[in-house]
């Protein structure tokens, strides 16, 4: 594998701006303008109220993404656990607000952005988590007593997700944490075991779902059962998708969208708004705008000499490609509504941040691939 | 180190692991994103296409219907009505709650909007209100964004500006019933009406028009964004009546001087007419938009019927207006000489039965004039017996009794020419000759309409002429007069004269049954024949106590008949005139025929020519055949 980053930390700035891996960020930038022409879209033709701002929030979050990038790896493994419990403060915090008296909210207002702890949290879980199978053996993952303490990592942060209640989020983090360990190396039968747990506590969980979460499975099982009632999103999301063909109902010309048959077109539904105007040729881009992004992640874990930054590369990978799956499959419904953005694209503040140092962490493990974290 | 190779070799085959999940499963969405698009794609255009264009029916304007000098009969007025669109309402009765706040609008009236709203299609806007006054219409409109579903409409309203006088030959309109909504789309849509009786009724198809449409892109609450294509209506026909709306209006109201009547005025040459009237009528204009219920139970339970056109569907035993079929049929078999004279002394007998004229004492010798002249009973008590049953009934049948004559107006009923035949096949019983006799004086089971007997004098004064009687302009229906006009009927013309001179003395011979309804300025002076019909037999014990008419309660006096023509030498006019229980022909029918034939004489509408180049055409356009007459 021909080797782009630099071999050396301590580099010139000018030079790490260099060595920066050049090629994602223009797929990170394509996937961004996308997002830009479907909100212009979606705002029938104009930059405000959506485009604008979010052109805005990305150029900010662009710079912070260049700054994560360049600073050594090293650094971001010696604070892990820092985040970790900044991480798990915040949480605690937004759940202490909810507690007295300001309702149920997910967000810390920041003034700027309205800040989702829980966006944040599953970064740090996936950096807490390669920071701990970091400095493990192969033995020391086929122990289970050793898989106890990453197993509580994860399990914090998802409690306190759970009490928001944001369920979409607990079960995304539950997956990226699935999926470290079994990049990590352990055991094929954990999961197996892991699986069948989880099959076993759908009952338990149904039972503890709110009344709304539980309704959207529902819908989602035969969403046309109630078209203008709770399977509204999912059929008119469906009608869009469908009517936009092969080669789109014409930019700015989404009936759907531009009409509001569309719920949420700027956030959640925004893939629909664009494969209807742009149909299979915008949507089929877009997919694999996303699938050489994640092809590329895949070098970058590939090419780091140790662990942390191989985890933590992949792991970021996965947990920006859960975003995208998740959220397209519901659009098209394939799986139930979940609150869930398509990062880079929808319309949303934290969204972008955390997708943005998602790519940044990468790229500090990319250039950083053979920076020697101390154990 | 070993061990941490084999360690990254794990890591390696298990980030290939994660690495293709995630490329299968983008695939997988890849190929969803395809089979929704590419072969579900037209099936979801389709359901996108439903979601944002609505197409709006635009109902076309009625066709107005005029009468021969162009005046009108039935137009359409502007009418504002309050629509609510259930669907786009977050809350009918939200809606509608707000509404009562802001204009009068009852509680029952608010929960009639509610039952029907939750009948129909919640897409389908129901009627709230109609015929808004201006001030109401401002109102909604300015709080319309507190009103949601709500919104306001100009249509027409159907209007009658001669009300009671055409209610029953124009007819009126009104909403669709459920067995009359057929595919039609346009029958669907609020507020239309279509004819339900009379003119309106008949010729529903040519004055509804066609219907437009236009497509409109609406957003997810309803809201109209812009008209992709719009495809005018086309307004209804015209139709021009041979009617003159001024004598019509006036025989109206010389008919509303009884409590029940009616009366035909025809062009006995051509058979267009010009006045059609029922008394008691209704006002039509009250139908529009429903009926009150109140109103509606008080013209059903009204024992004169003013919902029925007598004029066309009232049948009644002509009585004596018969005796020029009898007189016909006598001359036809060679049996009636002008000067063959009978003996009335006041009955006839035949058999072991008697048979009263209706002058006690009797006539003396008559001879067919005067029996016609004085209506004596004997002398075709006396021709009946010879002449027979068959005769009188052909005779009957070929002056166009007893069947429908194709008049525009489907209320039209066909009446009834007795026979031997007709009696077996009803009650299978045999004909009695006795009935032969009671039929020469037209009572039994003969039944006419009054527009039967306008057409029977016509034929015996118009040459023999088969003339039909029409009322729209060149004939809409199967009724128009052929261009070498109506066909000569198989008719001594002699014979005719011979009933005519009779006609002319009853009505200008002293003595004569209608000589006090004469009318006395030479050049306009009628001919006619009085009838009376006796609504239930007369006992022997009235007769014997003299019990006169007028004394019995009004359902058991006789009706009043006359049948007149004008002027007596080439008449171009004839008159039939029935008053429910009028008592007597001479009493009360024919001084309303001599109103109406020295009205119509003054007016002569004969004279004047009919424009009726659009007849039965929408937006101008000429229908084929056109012309003026």
């Amino acid at each position: 594998m021909r080797r782009v980053g630099i071999s050396q930390s301590r580099q010139s700035f000018w030079s790490k701006l260099w060595a920066l891996d050049w090629a994602l960020i223009i797929l990170i930038v394509m996937v961004a303008c996308i997002g830009f022409i479907a909100l212009y879209s979606a705002a029938e033709g104009s930059f405000s109220p959506w485009a604008s701002k979010q052109m805005a929030r990305f150029a900010v979050a662009f710079a912070g993404m260049i700054v994560i990038a360049i600073i050594d790896i090293k650094w971001w493994f010696r604070f892990t656990w820092l985040f970790y419990v900044v991480g798990l403060v915040l949480l605690l915090i937004v759940e202490i607000m909810g507690h007295i008296g300001m309702g149920a909210q997910r967000w810390i207002n920041l003034g700027f952005m309205q800040l989702q702890p829980s966006e944040l949290m599953k970064i740090v879980v996936v950096m807490a988590l390669a920071r701990y199978f970091h400095s493990a053996t192969l033995e020391d993952m086929r122990r289970i007593t050793f898989l106890i303490i990453p197993l509580v990592i994860i399990l914090l942060p998802v409690g306190l997700v759970m009490l928001q209640p944001d369920l979409g989020t607990s079960i995304m983090i539950l997956m990226v944490g699935g999926v470290m360990y079994f990049v990590a190396g352990a055991s094929i039968w954990i999961f197996i075991a892991g699986i069948a747990a989880v099959l076993g506590a759908i009952p338990i969980g149904w039972h503890f779902m709110h009344e709304y979460q539980q309704k959207r499975v529902l819908t989602f099982l035969n969403p046309e059962s109630d078209p203008l009632g709770a399977g509204y999103h999912i059929t008119q999301s469906k009608i869009a998708l469908g009517s936009g063909g092969i080669s789109g109902r014409g930019f700015l010309e989404g009936t759907q969208s531009r009409l509001n048959f569309l719920p949420e077109k700027q956030t959640d539904f925004i893939f629909t708004l664009w494969a209807e105007e742009h149909g299979l040729f915008g949507g089929a881009l877009l997919l694999g705008l996303f699938g050489l992004i994640f092809l590329y992640c895949f070098i970058i874990s590939l090419r780091c000499r140790q662990n942390y930054s191989r985890y933590l590369a992949l792991g970021l990978s996965v947990n920006i490609s859960l975003y995208v799956i998740l959220n397209i499959a519901m659009v098209m419904g394939l799986i139930p509504v979940v609150g869930i953005p398509l990062p880079l694209i929808s319309y949303g503040g934290t969204s972008m941040v955390a997708a943005l140092i998602c790519f940044g962490l990468m790229m500090s493990c990319s250039m950083h691939y053979d920076s020697k974290v101390a154990h | 180190m070993n061990k941490e190779k084999d360690h990254v070799k794990v890591f390696t085959r298990r980030a290939f692991v994660v690495v293709g999940a995630q490329g299968a499963l983008l695939g997988v969405l890849g190929a969803r994103l395809a089979w929704l698009q590419i072969s579900e794609g037209p099936r979801y255009r389709t359901l996108s296409d439903k979601n944002r264009i609505n197409i709006k029916i635009q109902a076309p304007a009625r066709g107005h219907i005029v009468d021969r000098f162009g005046a009108p009969l039935a137009v359409n007025n502007p009418n504002f009505r309050a629509l609510i669109i259930p669907e786009q309402a977050q809350s009918v009765e939200q809606s509608l709650r707000a509404l009562q706040k802001i204009i009068d609008f009852s509680e029952k009236e608010l929960q009639d909007v509610l039952k029907q709203a939750k009948k129909s299609a919640k897409f389908i806007p129901v009627e709230v209100m109609d015929d808004l006054s201006w001030d109401d219409v401002t109102k909604i409109e300015v709080n319309l964004p507190d009103l949601p579903g709500l919104s306001t409409q100009v249509g027409e309203r159907r209007s009658y500006p001669f009300g009671e006088a055409t209610a029953h030959l124009v007819g009126y309109v009104g909403a669709v019933s459920k067995s009359e909504i057929g595919e039609d789309p346009l029958l669907r849509q609020p507020g239309f009406q279509i004819g339900k009786s009379g003119l309106e009724k008949r010729f529903d198809s040519v004055l509804r028009g066609e219907s437009g449409t236009s497509e409109v892109e609406v957003n997810v609450v309803g809201r109209e964004v812009r008209e992709l294509k719009n495809q005018p209506s086309n307004q209804g026909g015209r139709i021009t009546l041979t009617i003159d709306g001024e004598l019509q209006r006036f025989a109206q109201n010389r008919l509303s001087q009884e409590r029940s009547a009616s009366a035909i005025v025809m062009d006995a040459i051509t058979g267009a007419v010009y006045a059609l009237s029922s008394v008691p009528a209704f006002d039509p204009n009250a139908f529009n938009g429903g009926i009150a219920l109140s109103l509606w139970e008080e013209l059903l339970a009204n024992p004169a019927h003013p919902l029925t056109n007598k004029a066309v569907a009232g049948l009644y035993p002509p009585a004596s207006t018969f005796k020029m079929i009898t007189a016909m049929a006598g001359m036809k078999a060679g049996l009636v000489d002008p000067s063959r004279t009978v003996y009335c002394k006041g009955y006839y007998e035949f058999g072991n039965g008697r048979f009263h004229c209706w002058k006690k004492g009797g006539h003396g010798y008559v001879d067919v004039r005067h029996a016609i002249l004085y209506s004596c009973d004997t002398f075709f008590y006396d021709l009946a017996t010879k002449v027979g049953i068959e005769r009188i009934a052909e005779m009957a049948r070929a002056f166009g009794l007893g069947s429908k004559l194709g008049f525009e107006l489907d209320e039209e009923r066909s009446g009834l020419v007795p026979d031997p035949k007709w009696k077996k096949g009803k009650t299978g019983k045999s004909w009695m000759p006795g009935e032969t006799i009671i039929v020469s004086i037209g009572q039994g089971y003969l039944q006419v309409t009054p527009l039967q007997l306008a057409v029977m004098t016509a034929r015996l004064v118009n040459g023999g002429r088969a003339v039909k009687p029409w009322v729209t302009a060149g004939g809409l229906a199967d009724n128009r007069m052929p261009e070498t006009g109506w066909p000569l009927m198989d008719i001594d013309p002699a014979h005719l004269a011979i009933v005519k001179e009779g006609m002319d003395m009853v009505v200008n011979e002293p003595g004569g049954t209608a000589y006090g309804s004469r009318i006395k300025e030479p050049e306009l002076a009628m001919g006619g024949k009085t009838g009376t019909a006796q609504v239930q037999r007369i006992t022997m014990a009235q007769r014997a106590a003299n019990v006169k008419n007028e004394d019995l309660s009004w359902e058991q006096r006789h009706h009043a008949l006359f049948v007149g023509y004008a002027p007596i030498y080439n008449p171009r006019y004839v008159c039939a005139v029935v008053v429910d229980h009028g008592i007597g022909g001479s009493r009360t029918a024919a001084p309303i025929a001599r109103d109406l034939l020295t009205e119509v004489q003054r007016r002569n509408p004969a004279e004047s020519i009919i424009h009726f180049e659009d007849q039965g055409a929408g937006n101008g356009a000429a229908a084929p055949g056109s012309g003026a007459i």
